[in-house]
């Protein structure tokens, strides 16, 4: 009953004018930048963050708007995947299989409203998954003192690569990178600056918001830049939609599979390193096991349409439980809302549920919310986000670039972070060319000082004996798995990753 | 061998890391960790993870030809002299001139990528300075 009652507090909150019209332009720019290729909703959540904070948004608003965008890209990656066989994101790299067969037969329609409908029934489980098990896992989370802490972060990075990257050796060293970037600054324990080399500005260190943005939105311009694909990737004859309501025997025959892959889903969003894109690999595969009998899946099987979204969907959900109760995200695009909490001075983790409640229960309730707004988008709407599809990135792709300056600038008003923001895209460009992936990265700088302070917390309060980091079942048992995680994918992961890995391009690199 | 060299170059940086962080100055204060302690260890993952990488490096990744990488370096040129430019010239103009720049390069007519740089820079002024209130780089007209 306490869940319900504080439930109710949370929509008490985010039921004002501002924080329902926040979630609305949420969802809107979420789906548009979920369905044009090359705007994930890394991508998307990073370049709205610096606007969320120059508007001068408070907590709960900025996350309203930002989860907003984040569920809003889940839905929208199935209309490009559907119409033009693209993947808007990585996590709609599945529905390709059967989405695109379906539009070719002349069922649009009934496609891009089943997925929605598929979509929905994902997230709006996910996110009472979200309300029952966040507490609990907040419950284990008190147990936690600085040695099990930085096992957790330890766990975090090494099961990041597991299954987001095809070489462990790149997602370690990217894991180190985002580290030792993390480090550059004043160190907050004893006062000496460290790698600063004598420039006043990196003193506070790095800013993790110019590095996200950089990392993210500009290597992505330099990436078309590179492929010089500016034309649009729809042909007008091409987006032909039909009806826009599934029949109700199409929508029978799917029900059992949606429940199934939303809770398969769920749980895979919830294990660390694994997200949206995993959720949706594994329920397509699973469902392909279960009920492909005929053999349909990859002709344009409805089933095989629905799995894929309510799996990504429930996965967006599941991710969201460890980045609120522990502080530490599973996946890209939670890396990027942490990073939204860290900057408005709130610390994610089970203290965050004691002191800020309004703030945890806000977003859930918003995040319901959402859901049906999007469920209104995506179905009778979803004609005119298709429009957009035809929007070319030689006129999107200027717009992104300057957004990001507009936003960074506007925090900071300096050159200097927008020269260290280019120096990032570059960075990015870089390592996305050579298969680093970049969301270790991201974790790196946002975690590594937390990492490093609950390193020396627990070894200070134990004068000096580095033992104490595997001196309680607890952290042992993080520790286990952490090494499982990251041997396992060595032995393993190897088959998994090259079914998942086929059908993506170098958009893969930001994966969720 | 791009892996091979990218292998390389990690483990110079892992090395250029550990020596800076051997001279981190450290405080009479400090805790029985100590500020270095945290970067050798990284440095030491940065270094291991290079020399595998070295070691059994991937497949050869697809390097832009040489016309394509002068377009990324022209784009990156021109970002660094908007960031440069920005206080001065004021947003305005600075970022319609970014902005036509990239949308030529990505295969607009000129006409249109002048369009789509002034169409950009005064949106994004009209919707960000003016209705949301952000304030702006200003140039010597003020915007």
């Amino acid at each position: 009953m306490d869940t319900l009652s504080q439930l109710a507090d949370g929509f008490a909150i985010a039921l004002t004018w501002q924080n329902l019209l926040l979630a609305l332009l949420g969802c809107f720019l979420g789906t548009v930048m979920g369905a044009l290729p090359g705007l994930g909703p890394s991508n998307g959540v990073a370049i709205l963050i610096p606007l969320a904070f120059t508007m001068g948004l408070g907590a709960t608003p900025s996350l309203i708007l930002l989860t907003s965008v984040y569920y809003g890209a889940m839905y929208g990656g199935r209309i490009s995947s559907i119409l033009l066989n693209i993947p808007g994101d990585e996590p709609a790299m599945m529905t390709c299989l059967d989405g695109h067969p379906m539009a070719r037969k002349g069922m649009a329609g009934e496609a891009l409203s089943l997925s929605g409908v598929a979509s929905f029934v994902g997230a709006f489980l996910a996110t009472w998954g979200l309300i029952l098990l966040a507490p609990q896992l907040v419950k284990i989370a008190l147990l936690f003192g600085p040695a099990e802490y930085f096992a957790l972060f330890a766990l975090a990075f090494m099961t990041l690569g597991g299954v987001s990257s095809t070489n462990q050796a790149k997602s370690a060293f990217a894991a180190a990178l985002g580290l030792g970037l993390a480090t550059i600054g004043v160190d907050t324990q004893t006062g000496v600056p460290r790698f600063t080399f004598g420039e006043v500005h990196l003193y506070d260190g790095l800013d993790f918001l110019v590095a996200i943005v950089g990392l993210f939105a500009l290597s992505e311009v330099f990436i078309f830049l590179e492929e010089r694909h500016g034309s649009a990737e729809a042909d007008a004859h091409q987006l032909k939609v039909g009806r826009l309501t599934p029949p109700l025997s199409m929508l029978k025959q799917c029900t059992p599979t949606m429940l199934r892959t939303s809770l398969l889903g769920f749980i895979a969003g919830v294990l660390p390193g694994a997200g949206a894109s995993l959720g949706s690999f594994i329920s397509y595969s699973m469902e392909k096991r279960l009920v492909d009998k005929e053999g349909t899946f990859g002709t344009g099987d409805p089933r095989a349409v629905a799995a894929p979204e309510a799996g990504n969907n429930a996965a967006a959900g599941g991710a969201l439980v460890p980045m609120l109760a522990l502080g530490v995200p599973g996946s890209g695009t939670t890396a990027v809302l942490l990073a939204v909490l860290l900057s408005l001075n709130i610390t994610p983790g089970p203290l965050l549920f004691a002191n800020n409640p309004d703030v945890v229960w806000g977003l859930i309730a918003a995040l319901f919310i959402a859901n049906f707004m999007l469920l209104a988008m995506n179905i009778p709407m979803v004609g005119l986000f298709t429009r957009l599809l035809l929007i070319p990135p030689r006129i999107l792709m200027p717009i992104v670039a300057m957004v990001s300056f507009v936003g960074i600038y506007g925090i900071s008003g300096s050159s200097f972070d927008l020269l260290v923001m280019i120096g990032f895209g570059i960075m990015g460009w870089v390592l996305r060319k050579l298969d680093v992936p970049l969301v270790p990265i991201i974790l790196g700088t946002l975690l590594g000082n937390a990492m490093e302070n609950n390193l020396r917390r627990a070894i200070t309060i134990d004068n000096g004996n580095w033992w104490t980091l595997i001196e309680s079942p607890l952290s042992i048992a993080l520790w286990v798995v952490a090494i499982v995680g990251f041997v396992l994918p060595l032995l393993i992961g190897r088959k998994v990753k090259a079914q998942m890995h086929e059908r993506r391009d170098q958009e893969g690199a930001i994966s969720d | 061998m791009s892996d091979r060299i990218f292998g390389v170059f990690g483990i110079l940086l892992a090395i250029g890391f550990a020596l800076s962080a051997m001279a981190i100055e450290e405080s009479f204060l400090s805790d029985a960790v100590g500020p270095k302690a945290f970067p050798l260890i990284i440095a030491a993952i940065l270094g291991l993870s290079s020399l595998f990488i070295l070691l059994r490096p991937d497949e050869e990744p697809s390097w832009p030809s040489l016309g394509r990488f002068a377009e990324v370096a022209g784009a990156i040129v021109v970002m660094i002299l908007y960031a440069e430019f920005l206080p001065v010239a004021g947003f305005v103009i600075a970022t319609a001139v970014a902005a036509a720049y990239l949308s030529w390069r990505l295969g607009s007519s000129v006409l249109s990528a002048l369009a789509t740089g002034v169409g950009t820079s005064v949106g994004i002024y009209v919707v960000f300075h003016l209705i949301l209130g952000l304030s702006l780089a200003r140039g010597p007209f003020g915007f």
